[in-house]
């Protein structure tokens, strides 16, 4: 099978415009006779559901958690990006295009990045209209922040609560749908595997979390806005439930995933206090507007903060990336972080820690000013820590946050599989090997109101149907597949739970497939990763049965799930033999310490292909051809 | 440190419930009180009895997911946060944790401590939005909305949906939770178009999901984890009372 990205042709700021007027359109009388599922109901999720069920097609939603409210996108903090030059800063749709491209170490596509930032702005008028009570000023304009990556002010933010708002405004969007009768939202349904009908998708097979019933759904298209798959390591800032089922699932259904292996290290979250630890908590990149990172210049240095003086102190992102300084983008921050930590100069107890500090900005602005910025931020880093980051400076470090990769999809967000949609997070998407701040909410968003509904539109309208009703052949082999994984699992009866499994299989992927990679250290993962998946197999035990609400049978098939994508990553990982953005391989490094591509042999997406249980997955490439912007080595000096 | 739990068990809808008593060993003061949960629940499955349910996905207080009754009090002690932001220094050694699950008629209890709250979305969905349809809508700049308003919505938009003011009220009353969607949308001039309607329906909705009515004991604002001001209770009566005319 050969990889078709289906770009139009003609100028890039054309594309999106001459292709929406090529599509096909779906008479508004014949919209009520096409179904379409949709799986997610995060921001990318619930904004396609609600625009779909708008236009009057018969949705059907699902989501594991009890209401699209609870979706983790609500945890977003910092902020959602627009180049609406509200700031007056020389900001442009070319300029988000080009901030996008080179952030990402040029590993996405161009015109999907292109239209990304030419649709980004009427998500904000969007979201405004809803009723989204974005940070404004006291004339009633509203407010932008700067980010990581970009030297203009063009996030938009509601506190430090931006997915929230957002969140709740696509939410509220969606349930207007459904008081009108066009989206039935079925919550607690966990998909657990895609019907394919003549090499088409036609449905899901969900698992109702309150009894325990499998159920089949049929329909013309399925939409996946299933977010991203960072809880494979264990420890991540996602929230506990979010996982890779879905994705990985469809993976295996033909689906195939798009760059597996790159995943975002987000460098200012909590420091681990211990082995209890259940997750780790983000604190927003926002937070580097005002606050500057520092550690001691003296090696080991045990002094608290308050007693090493200002020239004892070494603010390293201002002294290396004097005209990005704190502000460089998140790979840059993460590496840098876990070097100085690396050698020697860490803080805190665990010295595994760098300080961000912000008492030059309360002297500059006042404790009132930086408390209506970042009030919750801050509150909520008191109320882990027990520290007041007022008066002491805080103790962060990175820990994975995002993933770049996902299944791979084409210009109108489609997979390999006809009919099967993929949207947000869940995609490989358009940030290439590092995203920057602010761009997934966009993305999420742009996915869901913006392009979805049309492409979605254009394949059922252009694709003619067979009937593929739920109690189908197809079905029920699915079904049975499902039915006998469950078995499976709980007929072990071992001696090991699944969190201590996912413990053990996290910690391995943190160490040789986290933050700096190398080829001995993956080689290392691919030995371990099978190991650990046949203990699981063999050792897991799950108490409680099949037909009843059972949250340990929930996590362990997501984990068993995991244990197969982590592999995949470190196969991913390991073929790409260049450092990218959050891909950073460590025998590929400028003399500086920065990642260093390889465009002649590496600038293509890796499509992985699915053949099956034990056999080796088969490597496509999907050029990557750069029209508008020329590969530079990125710079942020 | 070493704690005692007697947390509520009850197998499904149907079944009675009971408290059942467990002891905490090794807890860690840095440890959140869901983690100490964890650690106790590893060592149920691994004794080959049921974990005990319970809602959670942020653990960082912002999903709404959580929510326990904590020694009779609504995401336990301290002001302004929900379960899950709850540490284990917030106790001492030998404290017994009483744990139930939300209680009203409008939340059944599905397991253990996980209750139902879709009554909730039905009450949202019962006009808690404005009609704003994708695409076709002005620049975002072209509705000026002055800072102290949009800080005021914002107040009320915080709300996350949790219950905790419906489990803290003696009538299981969801005016709170109402209120700060209804005054959001009340002080937005987007807001303005479906005002009437809207409080009409979501109050209408709320009667039917038999939430109790408030007797203005103010109990929900004290265990709000977003501080959610009762003074939106004062809003929604006042849109309430001018709809009728
Ligand atoms: C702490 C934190 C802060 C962040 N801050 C920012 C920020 O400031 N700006 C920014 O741009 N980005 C931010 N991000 C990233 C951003 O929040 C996410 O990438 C984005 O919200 C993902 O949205 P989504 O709709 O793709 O998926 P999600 O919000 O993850 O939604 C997934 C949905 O799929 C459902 N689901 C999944 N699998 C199944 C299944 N098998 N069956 C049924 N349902 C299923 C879930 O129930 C859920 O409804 C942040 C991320 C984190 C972790
Ligand atoms: S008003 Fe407060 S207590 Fe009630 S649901 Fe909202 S956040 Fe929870
Ligand atoms: S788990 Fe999300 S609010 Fe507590």
């Amino acid at each position: 099978m050969t990889l078709d990205s289906k770009i139009p042709g003609g100028p890039i700021d054309k594309k999106w415009s001459e292709h929406k007027f090529h599509m096909k359109l779906v008479n508004p009388a014949n919209r009520r006779k096409y179904k379409v599922i949709v799986v997610g109901t995060g921001l990318a999720g619930s904004a396609v559901a609600a625009s779909l069920g708008e236009l009057g097609y018969n949705v059907l939603a699902f989501s594991y958690h009890e209401s699209p409210r609870r979706a983790h996108s609500i945890a977003a903090q910092g902020g959602i990006n627009a180049p609406k030059n509200y700031s007056n800063d020389g900001d442009s749709v070319h300029r988000l295009f080009y901030d996008t491209l080179k952030g990402g170490d040029y590993r996405a596509r161009e015109a999907n990045v292109y239209r990304l930032a030419e649709v980004s702005g009427s998500i904000i008028d969007q979201c405004v209209a809803q009723g989204v009570p974005f940070a404004r000023d006291y004339a009633g304009y509203l407010d932008n922040r700067s980010f990581g990556g970009a030297q203009v002010a063009r996030t938009f933010y509601a506190r430090g609560q931006t997915g929230q708002q957002l969140l709740l405004g696509a939410y509220s969007a969606l349930v207007r749908q459904m008081d009108q009768g066009s989206v039935k939202f079925h919550e607690r349904r966990e998909m657990l595997d895609l019907v394919v009908v003549d090499g088409k998708a036609r449905g899901i097979i969900a698992r109702n979390l309150l009894n325990g019933k499998l159920e089949s759904y049929s329909a013309d298209a399925v939409v996946l806005a299933t977010g991203g798959y960072g809880n494979v390591f264990y420890l991540s800032t996602n929230a506990k439930a979010s996982n890779a089922t879905a994705v990985w699932r469809a993976h295996k259904r033909g689906a195939f995933f798009g760059n597996p292996c790159f995943t975002q290290i987000h460098p200012t979250c909590i420091p681990v206090t211990g082995d209890h630890q259940s997750k780790l908590t983000l604190m927003s990149e926002s937070l580097r507007n005002d606050g500057r990172v520092w550690v001691p210049k003296k090696k080991g240095d045990a002094r608290p903060a308050k007693d090493i003086p200002e020239n004892e102190r070494d603010y390293y992102l201002e002294r290396l990336y004097p005209s990005f300084g704190n502000l460089v983008p998140r790979d840059v921050a993460s590496r840098r972080a876990k070097e100085m930590c690396d050698n020697g100069y860490g803080v805190g107890s665990s010295k595994m820690a760098v300080y961000l500090d912000f008492a030059d900005a309360i002297k500059r602005l006042g404790r009132d000013k930086i408390f209506e910025k970042y009030g919750n931020l801050l509150d909520m880093y008191k109320q882990i820590t027990g520290e007041d980051p007022y008066q002491v400076p805080m103790r962060i470090y990175p820990a994975v946050h995002y993933t770049m990769g996902g299944l791979w999809v084409d210009y109108n967000l489609m997979s390999t599989v006809p009919g099967l949609f993929v949207l947000g997070e869940a995609n490989f998407s358009d940030h290439g090997a590092n995203r920057l701040g602010a761009s997934a909410l966009m993305q999420g968003l742009a996915d869901g109101y913006f392009i979805a509904p049309y492409t979605v539109s254009d394949y059922l309208a252009s694709t003619s149907f067979t009937p593929a009703p739920a109690d189908g052949p197809a079905f029920k082999e699915a079904e049975n597949t499902v039915t006998a994984s469950i078995n499976k699992l709980l007929g072990i009866d071992g001696t090991k739970t699944v969190d201590e499994f996912h413990r053990e299989f996290g910690k391995v992927m943190w160490d040789h497939v986290g933050m700096a990679r190398n080829k001995e250290g993956l080689k290392k993962a691919l030995e371990l990763l099978p190991k650990i998946r046949a203990e699981f197999w063999k050792g897991v035990k799950i108490t409680g049965n099949a037909h009843e609400i059972n949250t340990e049978l929930e996590k362990a098939q997501r984990v068993a799930d995991f244990m197969e994508l982590g592999e995949l990553m470190a196969l991913d990982a390991l073929q790409r033999e260049e450092s990218c953005g959050g891909h950073f391989r460590e025998e590929f490094q400028t003399e500086e310490g920065e990642a260093k591509r390889n465009d002649r042999k590496f600038a293509y997406v890796a499509a992985w292909e699915y053949a099956g249980a034990g056999k080796k997955p088969v490597l496509h490439k999907e050029e990557l051809k750069f029209e508008y912007v020329k590969p530079s080595q990125r710079s942020y000096k | 440190m070493k704690i005692t739990l007697k947390v509520w068990r009850q197998k499904d809808q149907n079944d009675e419930g009971r408290f059942v008593e467990y002891t905490a060993d090794h807890v860690s003061p840095d440890m959140s009180f869901l983690e100490m949960l964890d650690v106790v629940n590893i060592g149920l499955v691994k004794k080959g009895e049921t974990p005990v349910a319970f809602d959670h996905d942020c653990r960082e207080g912002i999903c709404g997911s959580c929510g326990m009754m904590i020694n009779g009090r609504a995401h336990g002690p301290g002001r302004g946060i929900a379960t899950c932001q709850l540490h284990m220094r917030s106790f001492r050694d030998g404290d017994t944790i009483v744990i139930e699950p939300w209680r009203s008629n409008a939340f059944p209890v599905l397991k253990d401590l996980m209750v139902d709250r879709t009554s909730f979305d039905r009450i949202m969905q019962a006009g808690g939005y404005t009609s704003a349809k994708t695409g076709g809508v002005p620049d975002g700049n072209a509705i000026l909305i002055p800072k102290p308003v949009a800080d005021e919505a914002f107040d009320a938009a915080a709300c996350i949906g949790c219950g905790a003011c419906v489990a803290a009220c003696p009538n299981s009353s969801a005016m709170l939770f109402v209120s700060a969607k209804v005054s959001q949308l009340a002080l937005l001039p987007q807001g303005q178009a479906e005002r009437t309607a809207r409080v009409q329906r979501m109050i209408a909705q709320m009667d039917e999901e038999k939430f109790g009515s408030c007797s203005n004991t103010y109990a929900c604002e004290a265990e709000c984890p977003k501080q959610i001001s009762v003074t939106h209770i004062a809003r929604l009566n006042r849109e309430f009372v001018a709809s009728q005319f």
